[in-house]
């Protein structure tokens, strides 16, 4: 299967919407390499700007930016930028409603190896607590790339999530990605699963597999975690009345969280959450890492098979 | 900026004006931090009636110059220039406060005409100036962006990060005001942390640095003419200030850092401020 980095296809889409958007400044906190902002900042020189390893000073920037009217992107490493400067993005950017996009790079285990200090799991949560904050996490190459494009055409504070290793191409270039609306990636009666980035492939393989038995299941790539397609992810857990979330990020507050918050006011159904369980990583490879903390495409097989033994 | 000489006397009496306002202000919410607002007023006056390019009737208006109260807190002092200008009709004042008005505690862009940031949270504004300052450069209009600091405001880390921003992008539309009262929340800021040799610190962060007294209207005003002429680095403007400037029984002291005045506190100053 084709592999693509999401930053990668992040550095590339930039660059194009930088062609066909004046207005778009982009904003980074000394890590531009990682961030493949370089590419932007190699193309249009005087629309890029590096504030240094200040991360509550770049997001304020930004929204001077937005309020000078530009649309700033301002980017940093996940933890760091959310961590440090989330009390900026509360005032500054979402109870000011600004149009400042947040960047989050080297989102869930891609650090891998330099270990707990740099692997954000919490950034979904920090942002989706936040009014006026919107949360995307596309699921593959393709996706970012219009993920970018939707991101400049929305006025408003959003949060946009990256990952550095290559991961498996799993939607198409004609799908159509529209902000706040889930795509049905495989239709099913018994199960749905619901996923996010990387985690998509890893349910799609799941679910292919699972057919195999004679198990049907729907999965749902929900690339807009906030706001939450309602009416997608109703119509289709009142057909299978069972769910299994998929995330690389913990399970508390993130999408996990959002689904059983839904689903326990409107429609109890029983849940199981595929992510991380209120721990740290640890230093390791990409992989090792998501063999550790669960998030594996035997983790949501088991999961589905737990749920159609309730039936 | 106008080119006639403001006529301070005048000037003067809009000052207070404006001080009986805030009064109003934070005796009828019983609160709202008149102290900062006492010492910040003459600068803002200066500011919004002499300086800055705005059109009151066009809060909007896309070449106007920017004012950012950082020192949130002090917002009915913004509130009473906004109302002097005519952004807002001074009757609107008594609403200060109350649920669902457009003057909410702190300012915010969203309710109140006039006002371009929320603030209230300390430490945000100089990064907010100097994004809006990085903008107008690459539009490559003339506006420029003005921020009021508190003097306790500095210790927050965010504002060391964006002086650091605003030399090493030569800024020379931001304007950064101190209102160096000397006094924050919990008392004189030498007891509480001090800021040491204040001058010299923002000189080493690379910044034209003018000092003035913050209540002397001539000075203020031309400290601004010198700002807005000095070119290749931002301007910072140390006002030395008096917490509670004009109210007897106010001025350097801490304990009207929140409170509001009661009935008689009010007669009493209004009638000072007569
Ligand atoms: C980040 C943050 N921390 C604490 C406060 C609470 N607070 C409000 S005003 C203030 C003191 C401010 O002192 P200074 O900047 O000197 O203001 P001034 O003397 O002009 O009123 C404090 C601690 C706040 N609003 N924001
Ligand atoms: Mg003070």
């Amino acid at each position: 299967m084709e592999q693509i980095a999401p930053r990668e296809a992040y550095g590339k889409a930039l660059i194009k919407l930088g062609d066909i958007n004046e207005k778009v400044v982009v904003l980074d906190a000394d890590v531009s390499k990682a961030s493949m902002t370089y590419m932007f900042r190699d193309s249009y020189p005087e629309r890029f700007f590096n504030l240094g390893i200040s991360e509550s000073d770049i997001v304020g920037t930004g929204a001077g930016f937005a309020i000078g009217g530009k649309i700033p992107f301002v980017n940093a490493y996940a933890n760091f930028l959310l961590g440090n400067a989330w009390e900026q993005i509360r005032i500054s950017v979402c109870y000011a409603n600004q149009n400042v996009k947040i960047i989050g790079h080297n989102i869930g285990a891609s650090s891998g190896k330099d270990g707990p200090t740099h692997l954000p799991f919490e950034d979904i949560s920090l942002m989706r607590v936040l009014p006026n904050m919107m949360v995307i996490e596309p699921a593959d190459g393709i996706e970012m790339a219009k993920a970018v494009v939707a991101l400049a055409e929305h006025k408003g504070p959003a949060y946009l999530r990256v990952g550095r290793v290559p991961t498996p191409v799993v939607t198409k270039g004609e799908d159509v990605f529209e902000i706040g609306k889930a795509n049905i990636c495989r239709e099913g009666e018994d199960v749905t699963i619901i996923a996010c980035g990387v985690m998509l492939s890893k349910a799609l393989s799941a679910a292919e597999g699972l057919s195999k038995e004679g198990i049907s299941v729907e999965v749902i790539n929900l690339h807009t975690i906030k706001p939450l397609d309602k009416d997608t992810i109703m119509k289709s857990v009142r057909k299978t009345k069972g769910v299994v979330t998929a995330e690389e990020h913990t399970v508390i507050g993130g999408l996990g969280g959002a689904i059983s918050e839904l689903l326990g006011e409107s429609y109890p159904v029983p849940i199981r959450m595929v992510g991380v369980r209120d721990r740290f990583g640890l230093c390791g490879t990409y992989d090792e890492l998501h063999q550790l903390l669960g998030l594996t495409t035997e983790n949501i097989i088991g999961c589905v098979k737990e749920l159609i033994n309730l039936k | 900026m106008h080119d006639l000489q403001p006529d301070f006397e005048q000037l003067r009496q809009a000052c207070q004006r404006m001080r009986k306002n805030i009064l109003k202000m934070t005796h009828r919410a019983k609160g709202g931090h008149p102290g900062g607002c006492l010492s910040a007023i003459d600068i803002l006056g200066v500011l919004y009636l002499e300086i800055m390019r705005i059109k009151p009737d066009n809060p909007t208006w896309e070449g106007r110059d920017y004012f950012f109260l950082s020192k949130g807190h002090a917002v009915p002092a913004l509130y009473a220039v906004l109302a002097e200008c005519g952004y807002i009709q001074a009757e609107e004042l008594a609403a200060f406060r109350e649920m669902g008005s457009r003057l909410p505690a702190y300012p915010s862009n969203e309710d109140t005409p006039g006002v371009d940031m929320a603030s209230g949270s300390l430490g945000q504004g100089l990064s907010i100036a100097n994004g809006v300052a990085l903008a107008a450069k690459l539009n490559g209009t003339e506006q420029r962006a003005y921020v009021m600091l508190g003097d306790g405001e500095l210790h927050e880390g965010q504002i060391w990060e964006a002086m650091l921003s605003s030399a090493h992008y030569k800024l020379d539309n931001v304007c950064a005001i101190v209102d160096y009262n000397r006094l924050q929340l919990d008392g004189p800021l030498d007891e509480v942390k001090s800021l040491g040799d204040l001058r010299a610190k923002w000189e080493a962060f690379a910044w034209n640095v003018i000092e003035i007294d913050g209540h002397n209207l001539e000075e203020i005003y031309n400290a601004f003419l010198a700002a807005a002429e000095y070119k290749g680095k931002p301007t910072v403007i140390l006002a030395n200030t008096i917490k509670g400037k004009g109210v007897s029984f106010m001025e350097d002291e801490v304990g009207w850092h929140a409170a509001g005045p009661s009935d008689e506190e009010l007669e009493k100053a209004i009638e000072e401020l007569s």
